[in-house]
Formats: structure tokens, sequence, C-alpha cells
């Protein structure tokens, strides 16, 4: 066992198992935690946003004398102030212009992104021959076409699902099942590596008892 | 009027960035690539309105003593704090760097408390698994059968449980044909319909049909 | 029925402790399981591979430390491998918490190489914007991040005045943790700049990314710890992940075994109520 000596590593491992404490019930050390957490979070993101973002791709460049296209930055500094009025309810409106900017870029950078890689290369990734001589690749072949048909009818809800529409959303339902099972699988991957690694944490940086 | 000119501006603004994935001539690329570089600053000052509200909404129940004030006089001088020590004592644009108060702040207050409030989740899950995982239809057995078969499938001892067999029925054979074929069919079919959507909902958003976005609370 | 009942009406704080205790055991004893690559982690790492040296990639660390456990070590195993084949690194982050995390991965095992800053990798970064800012990094990587992760301008930058767009790469790594992530660069970047991508996810976001998979838009996929632990094995540099892998094993089958045994009392319970007294 070689135990930490730095105040940092304790003060960490402190904030660990106040929150680790929460399992046993509700009590005042989590709260304690849970509020610095918040706290520490919005003003890293804030610090974060100004020195990485603000200041780099707006302030800076506004300020330097010869940026070219400086009114560029200055547009963009007049749509940030905007959005600040939000704030106040008298002006708040004039926030609208900022909104309408990112959304009209957000809807358009979206329309054209889902539509190329997720409906154009994913149909055409579908069109796969049903039978390739080979009997295990075709199986698979007819197993992904009839899931991805399947699976779109069952998301059909313009029509009632009855009769062949019924039967096809039916065999859709089963995929989607097997896709959730699959999601869930890995889901619990996820969360026990992320516990795996608090662990590690402990035992190895704090307490010092193993070296991973 | 005043409601008219921002959906005509979203409506600019969108034509534009869906004209400059077909056309990369300036006249169309420049601009929609000004207005990237205006969205990257937009939602950097977003951020920084959410700090804003973070101090209007608990500063409010700080002062007035309301239910967990304490807590909330914690959560309001960590933030100040780490403001404080990244706008004026951590060296500027290098706030980051190793050795600077802000980084200590990053290193022992925010990382173990994000990675342990996260890790929570390995425990729920478990106790979730014996209390509601009920196997009570077809749909349901399926779902237990695909989720048992990636989560044992995926890690070294289920592998060694089927490690006999013929490579076609060995667990981690089973779990990677799942996740290939079936699994992801339905994952294409969820894509396609997503996507479909979302160009639907974006196409409503350009033309001005759906206008919910433009609602303002102060 | 009465053991049953007693099992139903556990404190579930009993589930906790077992739980805790089935990750902590194998991390203190490790069994040293074999592990089996998959193919698509296989492909990863066959496209990094296949990278010439003294060519740049790009590393995308799109994660906080949320999911370190699963996403570090699996960064941490990229750098290595392609510091190795003497290939260049332009890293960048669009996660808030993540920039530190790949900064440090960068310097540790650069450092360890031989690896010069400014010359043989670079990390630009965080920057807001979400999808905002994949296409236009796509366009112009110094005029998305005019300055680098210290505020040192990239213009004095010597690997940064040899790339400034995917047309100049061999190859996009992104090691994703959700929303903005590989699906938004695959959606954004992959198709508009044919670049040639691999994603490293955490284990949640894994199976969205096999569609992608299939269609050739990603090359390579590592998911989760596993993915991690199977690319440390194929570069033949065991770590974190490596050690993590038998308390993964044993939490695993301890929520099986609890999913079995849940439904067991269910049906005993069921058929119990159904049988006439």
């Amino acid at each position: 066992m070689n135990i930490s000596m730095d105040f940092g590593i304790w003060v960490a491992a402190a904030l660990t198992l106040f929150i680790f404490s929460f399992l046993y019930k509700d009590n005042p050390l989590y709260k304690f935690a849970e509020h610095l957490f918040v706290g520490v979070s919005a003003g890293f993101v804030v610090v974060q946003q100004f020195w990485q973002v603000l200041w780099p791709n707006l302030i800076q460049p506004a300020v330097t004398r010869g940026t070219p296209e400086v009114w560029k930055f200055y547009v963009g500094g007049l749509l940030c102030v905007l959005l600040f009025t939000r704030l106040f309810q008298g002006i708040s409106w004039l926030s609208r212009y900022t909104i309408a900017t990112l959304i009209g870029t957000f809807a358009g950078l979206k329309v054209t992104g889902f539509a190329q890689a997720e409906v154009v290369e994913q149909v055409r990734a579908t069109m796969v021959p049903l039978w390739t001589g080979d009997l295990g690749s075709s199986i698979n072949n007819i197993i992904l076409v009839v899931g991805v048909i399947t699976t779109l009818v069952f998301f059909f809800f313009s029509k009632e699902h009855k009769g062949a529409i019924g039967a096809t959303a039916r065999v859709g339902i089963w995929y989607l099942m097997v896709s959730f099972g699959a999601a869930y699988g890995f889901t619990v991957m996820s969360r026990i590596s992320l516990l795996i690694g608090r662990l590690m944490f402990l035992l190895d940086e704090w307490l010092g008892i193993v070296r991973f | 009027m005043m409601n008219l000119l921002p959906v005509v501006l979203t409506a600019i603004v969108g034509i534009v960035v869906i004209l400059s994935f077909f056309v990369p001539h300036p006249y169309i690329a420049e601009p929609a690539q000004k207005l990237q570089d205006w969205a990257i600053v937009i939602v950097a000052s977003g951020y920084v309105l959410g700090a804003a509200n973070v101090y209007k909404v608990n500063g409010e129940s700080a002062i007035k003593r309301q239910k967990d004030w304490v807590y909330k006089w914690i959560l309001l001088g960590s933030m100040t704090g780490m403001m404080v020590v990244g706008f004026f004592f951590s060296g500027g644009t290098q706030f980051l760097n190793e050795g600077s108060p802000f980084k200590w702040g990053y290193d022992f207050l925010y990382v173990p408390m994000q990675a342990t409030m996260f890790s929570l989740l390995a425990f729920f899950i478990a106790s979730a698994a014996f209390r509601a995982f009920r196997i009570r239809t077809v749909d349901a057995a399926l779902l237990a059968v695909a989720a048992l078969v990636v989560m044992i499938g995926r890690v070294p001892l289920g592998n060694l449980f089927t490690a006999a067999f013929p490579e076609p029925i060995q667990l981690p054979t089973m779990a990677n044909w799942l996740l290939e074929w079936p699994q992801n069919a339905a994952k294409r079919g969820i894509a396609i319909g997503a996507g479909l959507g979302v160009m639907a909902t974006g196409l409503r958003i350009i033309l001005g049909i759906e206008r919910s976005h433009m609602r303002e609370e102060a | 029925m009465a053991f049953g009942d007693t099992l139903e009406k556990l404190d579930r704080r009993w589930i906790f402790l077992l739980v805790a205790l089935l990750v902590l055991i194998p991390l203190l004893r490790p069994l040293r399981l074999p592990l089996a690559v998959s193919g698509p982690a296989r492909n990863f790492y066959e496209a990094v591979e296949a990278v010439p040296a003294g060519s740049i990639v790009v590393l995308a660390g799109d994660f906080d430390p949320a999911s370190a456990p699963e996403l570090v070590p699996m960064t941490k195993s990229v750098v290595r491998h392609l510091f190795r084949k003497n290939v260049r690194i332009i890293a960048l982050e669009l996660w808030e918490g993540g920039p530190p995390l790949v900064d440090a991965i960068l310097h540790d095992v650069g450092d360890e190489l031989g690896k010069k800053y400014g010359i043989d990798y670079v990390n630009l970064g965080y920057k807001s914007g979400r999808e905002a800012v994949m296409p236009s990094f796509g366009n112009s990587f110094s005029r998305t991040f005019p300055n680098d992760y210290s505020g040192t301008a990239v213009s004095k930058l010597p690997l940064m005045r040899e790339a400034d767009t995917f047309a100049q790469t061999a190859l996009f790594v992104n090691i994703s943790a959700g929303y903005p992530g590989t699906k938004e660069w695959v959606q954004q970047v992959q198709g508009r700049f044919d670049v040639r991508m691999v994603s490293g996810s955490t284990a949640v976001q894994a199976p969205e990314i096999y569609p992608y998979l299939q269609s050739g838009q990603v090359v390579g996929l590592l998911g989760g710890m596993a993915g991690a632990a199977e690319y440390e094995k194929s570069i033949n540099v065991p770590g974190a992940a490596t050690k993590g892998m038998d308390a993964q094993s044993s939490a695993h089958m301890f929520i099986a075994f609890l999913i079995l045994l849940g439904n067991a009392i269910y049906f005993s319970r069921r058929g119990a109520a159904r049988r006439p007294s």
C-alpha cells in the first residue's frame, strides 16, 4: 500500500466517497458534492467558452488591427449580445434574430446531413443481392433487407397496423426487440466500465494498492 | 412584421446552408461559412446565458433562504470561485495548462465528481435488472435473449463458456452476428425513418410552418 | 415461495454491495482471462496500420470524464499506435469536459516516444457549436481553430502549415461518447469531404454505429471498454482496459444472473397463483 500524499487526490477521493454515499441513502455529504459539482461545472464551462471560443473566434479578431473582413466579427458579436436580451422582458423579442440565425443554420445542416448519411447512404447499403452464391451471406443479406423494410413499416403510422401491414409490422417489432436487447447489453457494459474507472482511481491513485 | 422578419431570416439562412452542400461556389459557400462561424460563437454565448440563469434561479432562493438555501450558496460560491480563478488567476488562454489553479479545479473537483455521478448508474442498472426486467411476452423474450447474448458474449468470461463448441455457436460469434445483422437492420430502419423525420422537420422550420422556437421568455 | 418473497423484498443496497464487491475483487485479484478481437476492432486496427508513415491524421476526442474509463484507454492506444508509425496527429475536441484529458494523453505518449508539440502533434482544443463546427472545420482547420489549446496562433505551428483540410490527411479517428460525435461527423463530414473514418465509441453508442460500418461510411469500430481492450491486445500494449475486463466479466455475469433470478421468482409465483388451492 502506497497511499497518496497529494492533497488534490485526497479531495478527489473524498468527493468520490461523498457521491457514493448516496447509495446508502440521501445525506448532506452527497448534497454538498452534488451542488458543488453543478457549481464547478457551470463555472468551468463559462471560463472555457470564453478563453477557447469567444476570445479566439470573436473578441481577439474583432479588436485586432488589420483583421480581414472585421465586420463579420461585429455581426457575430451583435448576434451574441442580442441573445442576452432574453434576460430582460421588454426587449427579449430582439433575441429572436439570433435564434432565427442559429435555427436556420442548424436546420440547413441537419437536412443535408441526414439526407446524405442517413437516407441515401443507408438505402444504398441496403440494396444488396439476396442470393450471393453463398448460403450464409445470402441469409444474412435477406435478414438485413427484411429487417430494414419491416422496421420501416412498423414506423409507418398513416395506415392502421392490420392485415398484411400488421403482420409485417409485427416482424419489425421482433427486430426492434433484438436491437433494444443488444443496446441494453451494451448499456450494462458502459455503466460497469464507469464504476471500474472510479474504483481504479481509489485503488491506484489514492490508496496505491494496485497499479493500473 | 416583428414576427415575420425572424421567420424570413430563418428561411434565408437555412436555404443558404442547404445550397452550400450542393454549390461550392464562393458566392454560396462563403456566406454559409460565415453563418457557421456565427453559430459557433452564438452557442458559446448560450452557455454564458445559461450560467446567468443559474445565478438568477439559485440566487433568489439562496437570498430568500428557501429550501436547501445553504446548498444553493455552495453552488453559487463554487461557480463564482471557478470563474474568478479561470478569468484572473490562471494565465488567460493558458487556463487549462498543467499547474494552473483552474486545472487543479478541473483535475480534483470536476473530473472525480462527474465520473462518480455517472458511475452510480452501474448500481441502479443491476437493481433494475433484478426487479424490472420481466419476460412476460415473446417480444420481451427476444429482448432478453439478445441482451444476455451480447452481455455475456462481449466479455472474456462469457467466451470461456462456449470455447469448446464449434465457432458458429460460440457466444462471441453469436453476439457479433446479432450486432451485424438483425440489430443492424433495425438500427438502419430507425436511422432511415429518423432521417426522413429530421428532413421534414428541418424543411418545416425553413419554410416557416414550424415556429415554436420563436417564442420568447424573459 | 418464502425464499422468493424474501429475495423480492430484499433491500436493494445488498445488490449494490454485491455489484461493488464483484467489480472490486477482480481488480485486486485479476484472472487475466484471454480476450478475442472482434471484426470491427480488427478493421479499426488495420485502418490505422494502413496509414503511411509521415502522413497526418485528425483525431477528434469527443468525450468527457464521465466516459473516461472506456475512451481514455482507447485514445491512448490509438495515439501510441499512430506515433509508433511516425504518423502526425491534429487533435480537436467538441465536448466541454474532454480537452484536458486528450491533451494529457498526447503529451504523455508523445513525451514517451520522443514526439515534439507543433511538429509531430497539435491539440487545437475545444470549440462549441456542435454540427456547425464540423463542416466549418472541414473547409478550413485554421479558420475554425485560429488558436490551439493553449492559445498559440496555429499559424505559428509547423504541422498546421502542412494541413488545413481533410484532403491533406490520411485518416479521421473519432473517439466519441455521444452527441456530438461519430453520428454527427458521419452526417456532416464523412460523405461531404470524402473522409476515411474510424470510430471508437462508448458501449452505449456502439450499436448505433453498426449501420455506418456495414455501409462503409465508418471502416472500423471499437465499442466500449471491451473494444479498448481488444485494441490494446492488437497493438500489444495491455493497459487499463485490459486490466478492467475481468471486473467487467464478473459484473456482466452477475447482472445476467439477476435477470434470470428475477424471472425465475416471477414465474414461480405466477405458477403458484394459477394453481387451484
